[in-house]
């Protein structure tokens, strides 16, 4: 990918980032009635109102609100939690590496799984491998990540206990005890993803096995490992990174509830914890921080897909 | 017309001598039993060292089928279910996987029609060129690179060098058939097997592949299956024809024997499908009819209802395929006969 392209895609992130920190500063603005008021809840002193209405700068006129809002973004200052008074960068960059990791573990899962399973399965159409997988790649689309989580746990934590059923420790209290505590939380989120992966991966393969230069490469004597390394993967490669990219960002989402069943503290308890409590402040941190992770999904999307195709590469 | 049809090609001895290729009986179906047997049925044809062999007829008369089946190549959805296939004295549709894969791409080279959907999108053109000689020479990857350098030039392609870093999409269709067919020389084959190599491309550019394949058949000594549709190709280009209709092989004689003495009613009427005037150069369409396609041949000859000159008593039978002399063979059993006389299309 020319340096050109990298940079024009670079702008179009900003660009989405600058779009999505003006919706999140009209989050609170567009509280019908007296902002203020609503964060406060129902049976807040009128002193309390004046605080949040103050701490929020909600007496000030809008674009100069934004303003000092989005200068407060650009130097890390989202202001503070309007239940602990704590600030929001701190509370979410306590709670944020446990999500991150489960997610990104979560990722690898699916990856190492869904892909080998798809490659393999669309390699061998119609054989007991691609039944296998097909059958098993339908039940875990079916099956909820909750449900999933529960069933890990009895399995491997209740009824044989060789992993831990809760929590997250940090890594540097040890690789193995970082490891047993998310090898299950990831393997209930990324299974599902793993499953949408390995359909839509033999797919693909299934597909470039019929395209002619697959034939034109068999008719140069090329075959088996060879044929696969050299032509089949990087061309089925194609269509599962952007998969790849939209599930990353399911998988975002979708880590909320998997917290829940392991009774981890990340990021997404806090979302939920926000949202019960209209701790504006927290959900806008929290939507900026989903923001940013998307639209870094996508530009790595972006990147690989340009180095993988050629096509896109000299565009 | 210039010289007679098939003379001036010069490499062509007359046949003798063990075939390169030798295609016999090879039959080709759909699994699963369909009702009537034979998108391919009975095909028989020879290729001697350096000689050129058209495969002609109309669209979905099994040409591509029957070249891919050379090579193992054809579709997952389509068998072979009788037949051989000798190259060189072995039987590529018996032999070993192993085997089979050391004669694709060494001594049987083969192009395909669509150059920008055969060659691989997401490798370079050098890197396919050179991958031939890895897989057949195991040369390292900069070595198979230089030598596909060198090849890029024998075909044509000016700078090289440059041009081996190219992907196909930033090659014309010319461009790209020249790569096409400089992996298919790549290591010296004996026979490369081209369907409709031109086909695809701009008018000009057509004659300069055919011009370039015209080369490397007197360079390299190379004997060429050629899937055509187009006549002017095959009498310049071509010292056999096998002229399929439907799944068969309706003719099959030297290309001056189909010039002046077709012994097919089909063969007659794809010559009388081309304008006379110069060196006609049309697809062959105008012969009123279609093909019938798979599953709706007629039970005798294929040919029988579109047929000029059928009788419906005689023609209705299976038709056998004769030998009229040593290397002149039909289908058409009123023409083996005796009864029915073709004009050909040009005076002897
Ligand atoms: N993959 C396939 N599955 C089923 N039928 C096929 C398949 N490929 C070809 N056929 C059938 O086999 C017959 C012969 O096809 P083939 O491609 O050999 O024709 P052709 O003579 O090469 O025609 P063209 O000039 O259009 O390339 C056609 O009737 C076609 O419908
Ligand atoms: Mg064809």
């Amino acid at each position: 990918m020319s340096p050109r392209m990298i940079i024009r895609r670079l702008g179009g992130s900003l660009l989405v980032l600058w779009l999505v920190s003006i919706l999140t500063f009209l989050l609170v603005q567009l509280i019908p009635g007296d902002p203020a008021e609503v964060i406060a809840g129902e049976n807040a002193t009128v002193a309390e109102v004046a605080r949040i209405r103050t701490e929020l700068g909600l007496d000030k006129p809008v674009l100069e609100q934004y303003f000092n809002w989005f200068t407060g973004v650009l130097h890390g200052d989202l202001g503070h939690s309007l239940s602990t008074n704590r600030s929001v960068v701190s509370t979410i960059a306590e709670a944020a590496p446990a999500t991150l990791v489960i997610t990104t573990m979560a990722l690898l899962v699916a990856v190492v799984i869904g892909v080998s399973a798809g490659v393999a399965a669309g390699l061998t159409q119609g054989s007991w491998v691609d039944r296998a997988v097909s059958t098993l790649a339908t039940l875990g689309i079916a099956m909820p990540s909750f449900w999933l989580a529960m069933v890990l746990v009895s399995l491997f934590a209740l009824t044989n206990p060789w992993l831990p059923a809760t929590g997250y420790v940090d890594i540097r209290e040890g690789f193995g005890v970082w490891l047993s505590h998310v090898v299950l939380p990831a393997t209930a989120l990324g299974l599902a993803t793993a499953a949408e992966l390995a359909r839509h991966t033999r797919g693909c393969v299934a597909d470039v096995l019929t395209r002619p230069y697959v034939r034109t490469a068999r008719a140069r004597g090329a075959s088996g490992a060879w044929l696969v390394r050299k032509h089949i993967l990087r061309n089925s490669a194609i269509p599962v990174v952007t998969v790849l990219g939209l599930q990353a960002g399911r998988l975002f989402g979708g880590v909320i509830v998997v917290e829940a069943v392991f009774g981890i503290s990340g990021l997404g308890s806090l979302a939920i914890n926000s949202v019960l409590q209209r701790n504006y402040p927290m959900i806008q941190g929290y939507v900026l921080l989903s923001a940013v992770i998307v639209v870094l999904i996508n530009l790595i999307v972006d990147l690989a897909y340009g180095w993988i195709n050629p096509k896109v590469r000299t565009a | 017309m210039t010289p007679g049809p098939g003379q001036q090609n010069g490499t062509g001895q007359p046949s003798g001598g063990e075939p390169l290729l030798s295609v016999r009986g090879l039959t080709i179906d759909l699994p699963g039993g369909a009702v009537q047997p034979g998108l391919v049925e009975d095909v028989t044809f020879d290729v001697h060292r350096g000689r050129a062999v058209a495969l002609i007829g109309e669209s979905g008369c099994g040409k591509s089928l029957t070249s891919m089946a050379i090579l193992g190549l054809l579709p997952a959805a389509v068998r072979v279910v009788a037949g051989s296939v000798l190259f060189d004295g072995v039987d590529l549709l018996t032999c070993t996987r192993r085997q089979l894969r050391r004669v694709r791409g060494g001594p049987v080279g083969m192009v395909f029609q669509e150059p920008m959907s055969s060659l691989d999108p997401t490798m370079t053109v050098g890197d396919q060129i050179a991958e031939v000689r890895r897989l057949h020479l195991g040369e390292r990857r900069s070595v198979a690179l230089k030598r596909a350098g060198e090849l890029l030039e024998r075909v044509g392609i000016p700078k090289a060098d440059k041009r081996l870093r190219s992907y196909p999409h930033e090659m014309s269709g010319g461009m790209q058939q020249r790569v096409m067919i400089a992996a298919a020389i790549a290591c010296e084959p004996k026979l490369l097997i081209a369907d409709e190599p031109t086909t695809a491309l701009d008018v000009t550019i057509q004659a300069e592949i055919l011009e370039l394949l015209r080369d490397l058949r007197r360079d390299l000594d190379l004997a060429v299956v050629l899937v055509t549709h187009d006549l002017g190709v095959v009498a310049d280009f071509c010292d056999d024809v096998v002229v399929m209709y439907a799944g068969h092989i309706a003719e099959r004689t030297p290309v001056d024997g189909l010039f002046y003495e077709p012994k097919h009613p089909y063969s007659s009427a794809l010559l009388s499908a081309v304008p006379q005037s110069g060196r006609a150069r049309t697809n062959l369409t105008v012969i009123k009819g279609r093909v019938p396609s798979a599953g709706h041949f007629p039970a005798g000859c294929r040919f029988e209802p579109r047929c000029e000159h059928s009788v419906d008593s005689f023609c209705g039978r299976p038709q056998a395929d004769t030998a009229l002399s040593d290397d002149h063979r039909t289908r058409c059993g009123r023409v083996a006969g005796g009864e029915l006389i073709l004009k050909g299309a040009v005076r002897g």
